[in-house]
Parts: C-alpha cells; sequence; structure tokens
C-alpha cells in the first residue's frame, strides 16, 4: 500500500502542473478527433479527454460546465444562445449524408430532390416510378416496394437529412419538419449507421440515409443527387467541401444543405467544437485557444484519411477571428495571427 | 463477556438494518428523481401524456401510447411463446432428470444463457431471425420488413426463459416426495402426478418465476431496439413495426435537447417505473394468494 502511494506520489512529481483537457459531445467526428487528439498530445503533451456521448449530450455537458468544451453537428438556436450567450461556435470539419439502397446488381443511381423528398415521404411506394425512370433511364429498376430505413437513435446525422429535407419541400417543412429525431410517417429504424446498414442489406427495396464516412468505409453504393444549381453531385470529401466554400456569417452558425456551390453536394453540414468565450481559468483557456488553433490549422491534415471533409479556406479565415475572442478576464488569450 | 457479545449483536443488527434501509432509500430518490424531472411534462401534458398516439420532437407534441402499447405487447407475447419451454424445461430438469450429467449440463446452459449480453441476442435476433421473419412476409403476402413485434417479442422469449426456468426447477425439485409418492400408491400415472400434485403445490413459486421474466421483458432496451423497428406510429398487428419505451428512452435521451423533450423521455421512464411495480405488486399477490 506505502510502495503504491509513493508510486503514484513518484508519477504527480514528474508531470508537474500536467493539463487535460476534458470534452463531450457529437459521434460524428469522434474517428476524427481522437486520431487529433492523439497526434496533438505526441507533439505538445496535452491530454484530452472526449466522450463520444452526442451532440445533444456535449451541449448539456457544456451548459452544466462539467466540460471544458463540447461537439455539435448541430448548431445552438438564438434562443437557446440567448439563455446562455457567452458561448462560441468553432467549425472543425465538415460532414455529409448520402442515400444508400439496396436494388439487385446495386447500380449507381440518380435523385433529384422532389424524388427523395417523395420517396421519404411515402408518395413514391415503387422503385419503378415514373418519376425515378426518367432520372435513371439507363436502369432497370424492379417492381418492388421501397422500403425506408431510417435511424432510430435521435443523431445529428437525421438532423441534416431533415434540415435538407425541410428546405427542398414545402410539405416536408409543414407536415415533418428538422430535428435530431423526428416524426417518420413511415419506414423502420435501425440504431445508428450499423443498424441503419445492416437492415438495408438484409432488406431488397430499401433505401436510407447514413453518413459518408460510413458509406465509404463499408463500401456502400450511394445516389448521385441534383444540387440547387442543377448538377448532378456524387458525394465525396472534395464536393462535401465545396459545399461549405459560400458566404456564411460570421458566427458560422449555419446550415449549408441544399448549398448555393455549383459543384457543392447538397447534404453537407459542419461539425462544431463549443467553448465558453471567457474562459474560467488562465492557463486552461490558453490551451483550449491553442488547440482550437491546431484543430483548424494543422490538425485539417488528419481529415483526408479519415473520409472527413476539410475546411475551406474561407471558413478557416472566420474560425481564427472566433479563436481570438476566447479570452480570460476580458483579455484574449491567443494573439492574433500567432502561428505555434 | 457477556456484554461484548451483546454489542457484536448490536452492531450486527445495525448493520442489517442500515442495508435494508439504504435499498428503501434509494428506491425512494430514484422515485423522486423521476418526479421531479419530469415535472414540466407533467405540467404540459397531464394524463394525456398516457392516451396521447402522438411523439413528435420536432412540434413538441409527446405522447407516450404507441410505447406503452408496444411494452405491453411484446412483453406478453414474449411470456406467452416462453411459458411452454419454460414450464416443460423446469418440469424436465426438476422431476425426470434428477441426477447424472445431462441435467448439470442443461442447468448450465440455461443459466449461460441468461449470461449472454442482451446486445448479442439483438445481433443474433438482426442476422437470423430477420430473414426468417422476412420469408414468413413474403409467404403471408405482406410488405417483408422483418423487424416487427413480433421479432421482437421472438427474441425476449427466449432471453426470459433462463429467469423462469431457474426458478421453476428449483421449486418443482423441492416438492416433498411424500405427496407425490402418495399420488403414485393412489394409482396415479407420472403425468397426472405432475398434473394435479406438483403443480398445483409449486404454483406460487412457478407463477414467481414467470412475473420475474415478465419484468425483465418489459424492461429489455438494447436487443428490442435493434429488431422492433422503432416506429412511433401505432402497430397494426404483430407484423407491423413498434418501439417500446425502455427503447425510445434509449435511442432519443443522447440527443434530447431542450426541457420539454427531455422531460418528457423521463416521464417515460416514470411509467415504465410504475408499470414494473404494478406487476411486482400484483405478481406479489398472486404468489401470496395461491401459497395460501
Amino acid at each position: 500500500m506505502k510502495i503504491l502511494l509513493l508510486l503514484a506520489l513518484l508519477l504527480a512529481a514528474c508531470n508537474p502542473r500536467k493539463i487535460e483537457l476534458q470534452g463531450a459531445g457529437a459521434s460524428f467526428p469522434y474517428p476524427l478527433y481522437s486520431k487529433m487528439f492523439e497526434e496533438y498530445y505526441k507533439e505538445f503533451n496535452v491530454g484530452i479527454n472526449y466522450q463520444a456521448i452526442g451532440s445533444g449530450g456535449g451541449i448539456r455537458q457544456l451548459l452544466a460546465k462539467t466540460v471544458d468544451f463540447g461537439a455539435s453537428d448541430v448548431f445552438m438556436s438564438d434562443k437557446e444562445l440567448k439563455e446562455s450567450p457567452n458561448i462560441l461556435h468553432i467549425p472543425i470539419c465538415l460532414g455529409a449524408v448520402v442515400i444508400t439502397y439496396n436494388l439487385p446488381g446495386n447500380p449507381k443511381i440518380k435523385l433529384t430532390p422532389d424524388v427523395i423528398a417523395d420517396i421519404f415521404l411515402g408518395k413514391i411506394k415503387k422503385w419503378n416510378d415514373k418519376r425515378i425512370k426518367e432520372i435513371n433511364p439507363d436502369i432497370a429498376l424492379p417492381n418492388k416496394d421501397i422500403i425506408v430505413i431510417r435511424r432510430s437513435d435521435a443523431s445529428g446525422t437525421t438532423f441534416i437529412f431533415t434540415d435538407y429535407l425541410s428546405k427542398i419541400s414545402k410539405d416536408w417543412e409543414k407536415n415533418i419538419g428538422k430535428g435530431s429525431m423526428v416524426n417518420w410517417k413511415i419506414g423502420l429504424g435501425g440504431k445508428g449507421n450499423a443498424g441503419v446498414t445492416s437492415l438495408i442489406k438484409q432488406t431488397n427495396g430499401a433505401i436510407g440515409y447514413i453518413e459518408l464516412t460510413y458509406a465509404m468505409e463499408q463500401n456502400l453504393p450511394y445516389a448521385v443527387i441534383k444540387n440547387k444549381k442543377g448538377n448532378f453531385i456524387e458525394p465525396c470529401i472534395s464536393s462535401v467541401s465545396l459545399a461549405g466554400d459560400i458566404e456564411i456569417p460570421d458566427d458560422t452558425r449555419t446550415s449549408i444543405v441544399d448549398t448555393d456551390n455549383p459543384f457543392g453536394y447538397s447534404i453537407s453540414g459542419f461539425t462544431w467544437i463549443l467553448v465558453y468565450k471567457e474562459q474560467g481559468e488562465e492557463k486552461k483557456g490558453k490551451e483550449l485557444a491553442k488547440l482550437l488553433w491546431w484543430m483548424t490549422h494543422k490538425g485539417q491534415e488528419y481529415t483526408k484519411p479519415l473520409h472527413y471533409a476539410s475546411l475551406p479556406t474561407l471558413v478557416v479565415k472566420k474560425a481564427e477571428v472566433i479563436i481570438s475572442l476566447i479570452s480570460y478576464n476580458g483579455r484574449p488569450l491567443l494573439k492574433k495571427g500567432a502561428n505555434f | 463477556m457477556v456484554d461484548h457479545y451483546s454489542k457484536k449483536e448490536l452492531i450486527f443488527k445495525k448493520i442489517l438494518f442500515l442495508s435494508g434501509f439504504f435499498i428503501i432509500a434509494l428506491l425512494f430518490t430514484i422515485f423522486l428523481t423521476l418526479i421531479v424531472s419530469s415535472f414540466p411534462s407533467i405540467k404540459a401534458f397531464g394524463l394525456g401524456f398516457l392516451s396521447g398516439k402522438v411523439w413528435d420532437p420536432v412540434f413538441s407534441q409527446y405522447g407516450c401510447f404507441p410505447f406503452l402499447l408496444g411494452t405491453l405487447i411484446t412483453a406478453g407475447l414474449a411470456l406467452f411463446l416462453s411459458f411452454f419451454f419454460s414450464l416443460s424445461i423446469s418440469i424436465l430438469i426438476g422431476e425426470y432428470l434428477k441426477k447424472g450429467t445431462l441435467p448439470f449440463l442443461l442447468k448450465g446452459l440455461i443459466d449461460l444463457l441468461a449470461g449472454i449480453p442482451s446486445v448479442i441476442y439483438g445481433f443474433w435476433g438482426l442476422f437470423f431471425l430477420v430473414p426468417i421473419v422476412q420469408k414468413i412476409e413474403v409467404f403471408l403476402g405482406i410488405t417483408p420488413y422483418g423487424v416487427s413485434i413480433l421479432t421482437a417479442s421472438l427474441v425476449l422469449s427466449i432471453m426470459i426463459i433462463p429467469y423462469s426456468a431457474s426458478i421453476g426447477r428449483e421449486v418443482i425439485g423441492l416438492v416433498p416426495s411424500e405427496i407425490k409418492e402418495a399420488g403414485y400408491s393412489l394409482g396415479a400415472t407420472r403425468y397426472e402426478v405432475i398434473r394435479k400434485v406438483i403443480l398445483p403445490y409449486a404454483k406460487g413459486g412457478l407463477s414467481a418465476g414467470f412475473l420475474l421474466s415478465l419484468g425483465r421483458a418489459l424492461g429489455e432496451t438494447m436487443a428490442v431496439t435493434m429488431v422492433i423497428g422503432n416506429s412511433a406510429l401505432l402497430p397494426k398487428n404483430i407484423f407491423s413495426p413498434g418501439n417500446t419505451m425502455a427503447s425510445v428512452i434509449a435511442n432519443e435521451i443522447t440527443e434530447a435537447t431542450g426541457k420539454l423533450y427531455l422531460s418528457s423521455l423521463i416521464e417515460i421512464g416514470l411509467v415504465l417505473f410504475f408499470l414494473t411495480t404494478i406487476v411486482n405488486i400484483m405478481g406479489n399477490y398472486i404468489v401470496g394468494r395461491v401459497k395460501c
């Protein structure tokens, strides 16, 4: 017992005033964040403990001040920010949602916004519906029921997807709306990307939505989707990055679904890290600001190998301004332009 | 000397009382937490929460009737499906195979069933049962979803067998041989002895076992959520997708932003708490009455 105590004391002495940052939130960027934090630890010896408990949980924990930063795929609304101002959103990367399916031979199908909305509303019921055939004249579509598969658990993926549907379909906006969980009128729920994928794989004629990263890793087929400017865009990390390469507000709290960029993929979104503008501890706050700077700059190199879309330069510039707002006792913690 | 011993006795007794009190306090505080946290939802919907058929987080409309119904149907159906299996296994081990390796093996395997994590049952259901149910649905000419209330009940029924079977075999094994022998001496066959002597004698214990397994079925989350289809619409038949209370909570609580949403989910927990309490009280009443 005494030896153990001594050992513990020794260990503590070896790392004087070691700083560890606590974070919690979205599960979507978790693989990227754990890679980034691992590299950051190697380089700067600052440990970061991140719990992927979901976006909502991340925001709750940040508001309860049990973590140093929260992470979310959904930005806080104006109303939520009014109740707890002083929170900054820093975009870290972009993600996208793809539409995957189970058809004989799994051909690459094309879809248009109105067809997607009507499939998920249950108005288009068969695969050989003439509206699907019109866009895919070369594909032999079977006379099969379309079985819609969706997420059963509330998630940022569902938010981005329903956000997109609300933007392109009045009917959807009025009757179902957007949210990380909505009142689905049809379909089956699978738990997580894995649950949705296994249901789709097992069900002939199924269609569903999953994260791009997951679809790429699992080699699933996904649809090419017509964007706002009329181009059919294949979802990939560059077309997702392009979706964010548009004029956005300075606080970056914006939805980029149905993007104006002619080469951007329509169902894309930012994922953010949320921090308090005014930090409670100087040393910790400074480390946090440094970490965020690193994540939006050097850390971006880890996005591509993990199938995440990196931030467009325009957005990095906005992120820089936001990070420089992080302060202690009213004084900014990072000198502007200070590259470390 | 005497003083010393009585002191020990006193401390021992105190420890027992404290642990007993601790359990009561724990249960009470859980109950209190549930009530306090679900207060916004109770205030907003009142009793309509129980009968409300719409669960819409976007428009802040919360009613848990479809989930309440889904819970009751899946648990009830699972109990029904497992009933004959559990009873047969209990009789087989408790009466027919009293010694030897076979009952030993059987007992071990049944206990093993109870130890399998529920996520494994879920995966088994998803990869093995779902395709079978899809084939049945194709045969019946309905849309082959595969995941349904029936699939969930089938998975549940297997999960709960060990609970009722292990209690069942114990109580059947405990039936005094005198009364069984009395039955045989009157010329009864083995079937008649089981039917008219053993089962009536062991009724109380058997029911307790089934209630325990029902409680397990009501609260099961992971395995159910993987195969039930998670639909908030009212199920039309047992081939429809549905949802249960425990599964909704597990699916939605991580991302529940907004006071009313969170408190509605917690109120589902409160309803589930009441439901299991009612089942338990009913169980104790039945067991008590049968024994007398």
